[in-house]
């Protein structure tokens, strides 16, 4: 009896693998997993009503994508979507054995998965007649193409790096077309730049080359001085860092948004889509924000969805539903929705997406002026959009920071992996970012060596209380009992 | 049919799974990590990267001096506290106790915000106080961790020595410093290791506060986001061995006071 109880627990095990299998048959279980609050979570309290149709988010995307798909196959999916917080996270997340079957990294990421072989190719039909190879705008798929990513990697948002700020803090407007803001000492304590050593480095890396950028250079030849890791550069950097860290508010890690809305900062370096998030969250309270492309250079930056080897592992049937969720964002009113719902620019380069710019930002004043997104939609897509949103070529509210004018888009690079050159480019962070022994302040050497020689002499005093001041008097006492 | 029956050898596998589970092979994991380069070759790289740089030894130093400097504030404000409340005769002071112990079960970014935004109010502009409101911030947030052992300590001490104390005719002064204060130690060295030991590596207080340098917490980090565990591990394990020395020392100084204490006794 005793051994059929002991044997119990163990059918249990053997017997669950096995009801598996046999859910197994009809579902494909989808791993995604991309950034916090890049996708519609639906609950909406408005429709986008578009001569095309409204467009609302009723239920989640992902709620959405496993009805319609349901519907429309023989099989059904089951979509397991969880976030990180950083490609690094992701990276480690990978290396730690999690598994993923569609994962949506950064451009830097992409080439680094991609270089270590761990992606899965996109089918030829999904390359060719798919939604996404049809609706992506025709500049980022030359720049996919021109990099290689075109059958591994679809892109999903994009967008450039620049600074949100309050123009009624500003001592000069212009001072925030710079990088240099960030050592301005105009602005000591009321910048802020994310704590992120690619960001970081990227500023310093245009503070350095600022007079060689600002002169005209080739893409190339800006390409070449952004993504400089040279021993001699490092070093350049991390002076840089160093200053820039004295001068600013902080490295910000999540606070960049808030604080800009409570006016602690004057302005913060970010992500053109978190700008308009930050710009949408301010005007909501009676705020007035811009954001500005530095007229040196901006980091051009792509997340895109990528199959992972490792998750499809040669399923036929999940590798058919991982590329369809890619194809089902990449519907028209999917991508407005996400657009909408996280502020981030789409990829997608539709006529709806276009008319849903223009029901967003369309002018609504006399003083209108014509925003050229040819280069984004096809020739002859120019918007009219309210003149009082734009100041002079690089500052601009949110349209200007959700689709950047060509000219910025000229002055636009994209950042490389540091690939083996990450761990001396992490050693100059963590120089810059702890404090230095041979920085430290004499009064602090002497109050730590009072503090210590106190503390020593407190703790031996009271260790040998008994033998310095009480052995004595107790052994009295006994002596006159 | 016979009963189930367990020794107690038995009833220890649970936890003896648990110990090598999640103690002994991650540290296990940490010291493989320390001592190998990026090859898996053994290596004291690591080692002496990190003893060599000024910059990680200054953020050893910064770090400790900021537990430190938070261990005193905690002491100086829970000692007082928890004497006042374990000696009083408060019909009210659990409720008071508990004033104490109620931030603990509010989550603790929500505080910190909280406290970010009444030093924003107090300060101005905060940045520029950066090792201020850390200390600020650490206490804030590890102050019941002290208070509790403390008052734990006092409440639980015999009144009646402190009568006999009083009746062999010490003055209060007297009775603090030769009854109380060394029967409370032992309280006063659990507080101050539950409170210098996680302040060493508490780095979103700091980030949360504005704080731009880089404390042992926040440097492990650094590594890991740079995909390098081996350097990470390193100054995990150089913290370990820095705990591990800091418990020694305090547990014989403790369990020599309790032994002083029985001999007396």
């Amino acid at each position: 009896m005793k051994k059929v109880l002991a044997l119990l627990p163990l059918a249990a095990c053997l017997a669950l693998p096995l009801v598996g299998c046999a859910e197994g048959e009809k579902t494909v279980t989808l791993r995604v997993s991309s950034w916090e609050e890049y996708i519609d979570l639906g609950g909406w309290d408005e429709a986008i009503d578009l001569e095309s149709g409204d467009i609302t988010g009723v239920n989640s995307m992902v709620d959405d994508f496993t009805e319609w798909f349901n519907d429309n196959h023989d099989y059904s999916v089951k979509v397991e979507y969880s976030t990180f917080g950083t490609n690094e996270d992701l990276y480690n997340r990978l290396s730690l054995g999690d598994t993923y079957d569609l994962v949506c990294p950064s451009d830097y990421m992409i080439m680094k998965l991609l270089a270590e072989g761990r992606l899965e190719k996109f089918s030829n039909g999904f390359l060719e007649g798919g939604e996404y190879s049809q609706n992506v705008s025709p500049y980022i798929a030359d720049i996919f193409d021109s990099y290689g990513w075109t059958e591994y990697a679809a892109c999903y948002m994009w967008g450039t790096s620049g600074f949100v700020y309050n123009p009624d803090l500003l001592v000069n407007q212009d001072d925030v077309s710079s990088c240099e803001i960030l050592l301005n000492h105009d602005y000591n304590r009321s910048v802020t730049i994310k704590d992120n050593v690619r960001d970081a480095y990227f500023a310093a890396l245009s503070i350095i080359n600022r007079d060689r950028l600002t002169a005209g250079l080739s893409s190339e030849q800006l390409s070449a001085y952004l993504n400089d890791t040279d021993s001699a550069t490092i070093a350049l950097a991390e002076d840089v860092l160093k200053n820039i860290k004295d001068n600013v508010y902080s490295f910000e890690t999540d606070s960049g948004k808030a604080d800009m809305v409570t006016g602690k900062v004057t302005a913060n370096y970010q992500w053109s889509g978190d700008a308009v998030y930050i710009l949408d969250e301010a005007d909501a309270d009676e705020v007035e924000l811009w954001y500005s492309v530095p007229e040196e250079c901006s980091n051009l930056w792509f997340d895109g969805w990528v199959k992972l080897k490792d998750g499809i592992d040669g399923d036929v049937k999940r590798d058919e539903a991982a590329e369809a969720f890619v194809n089902f964002l990449a519907k028209s009113e999917n991508a407005i929705r996400n657009m909408y719902y996280i502020g981030y620019t789409s990829a997608i380069a539709t006529d709806t997406v276009f008319e849903y710019m223009d029901w967003n930002y369309g002018a609504e004043t006399d003083d209108t002026l014509d925003y050229d997104l040819s280069y984004f939609f096809g020739d002859g897509y120019v918007l009219s959009a309210d003149a009082c949103n734009f100041d002079g070529a690089n500052r601009g509210r949110q349209l200007f920071a959700q689709y950047p004018p060509s000219n910025v888009i000229e002055r636009s690079v994209i950042m490389l992996d540091f690939g083996d050159r990450l761990s001396e480019i992490n050693r100059m962070w963590i120089n810059v970012r702890c404090p230095d022994l041979k920085d430290f302040n004499p009064a602090v050497w002497a109050i730590a060596g009072i503090a210590v020689g106190a503390s020593g002499t407190g703790i031996c005093l009271y260790v040998f209380r008994h033998k310095l001041f009480g052995r004595c008097r107790r052994k009295k006492g006994y002596e006159k009992v | 049919m016979t009963k189930l029956r367990f020794s107690r050898k038995q009833l220890c596998i649970p936890y003896a799974l648990f110990l090598i589970l999640f103690v002994i092979a991650p540290l296990i994991v940490i010291v493989y990590y320390a001592f190998t380069d990026g090859q898996g070759n053994f290596s004291f790289s690591n080692f002496t990267n990190f003893f060599t740089s000024t910059n990680t030894l200054g953020t050893l130093l910064y770090s400790f001096g900021l537990a430190a400097v938070t261990t005193i504030v905690c002491l100086a404000i829970a000692y007082p506290t928890a004497y006042i409340l374990a000696r009083s005769n408060f019909k009210k002071k659990y409720v008071l106790l508990m004033l104490f112990v109620l931030p603990m079960w509010i989550n603790f970014t929500l505080r910190i915000t909280a406290l970010k935004e009444i030093l924003s109010l107090l300060e101005g502009n905060i940045s520029k106080y950066p090792f201020l409101n850390s200390v600020i911030g650490m206490t804030y947030d590890f102050l019941p961790f002290m208070l509790l052992p403390l008052y734990t300590s006092l409440q639980k001490m015999d009144k009646s020595l402190l009568e006999a104390a009083s009746d062999l005719g010490a003055n209060k002064v007297t009775v603090f410093l030769q009854v109380t204060l060394p029967l409370s130690v032992p309280g006063i060295i659990s507080g101050m290791t539950m409170v210098l030991l996680p302040s060493m590596t508490n780095y979103v207080v700091l980030d949360m506060l504005y704080n731009s340098d880089y404390i042992m917490g926040s440097l492990i980090g650094s590594y890991f986001s740079a995909y390098d565990w081996h350097n990470g591990s390193m100054i995990s394990l150089v913290l370990l061995v820095i705990i591990f020395f800091v418990t020694l020392v305090t547990n014989r100084f403790s369990d020599k006071d309790a032994s002083a204490r029985g001999g007396v006794l």
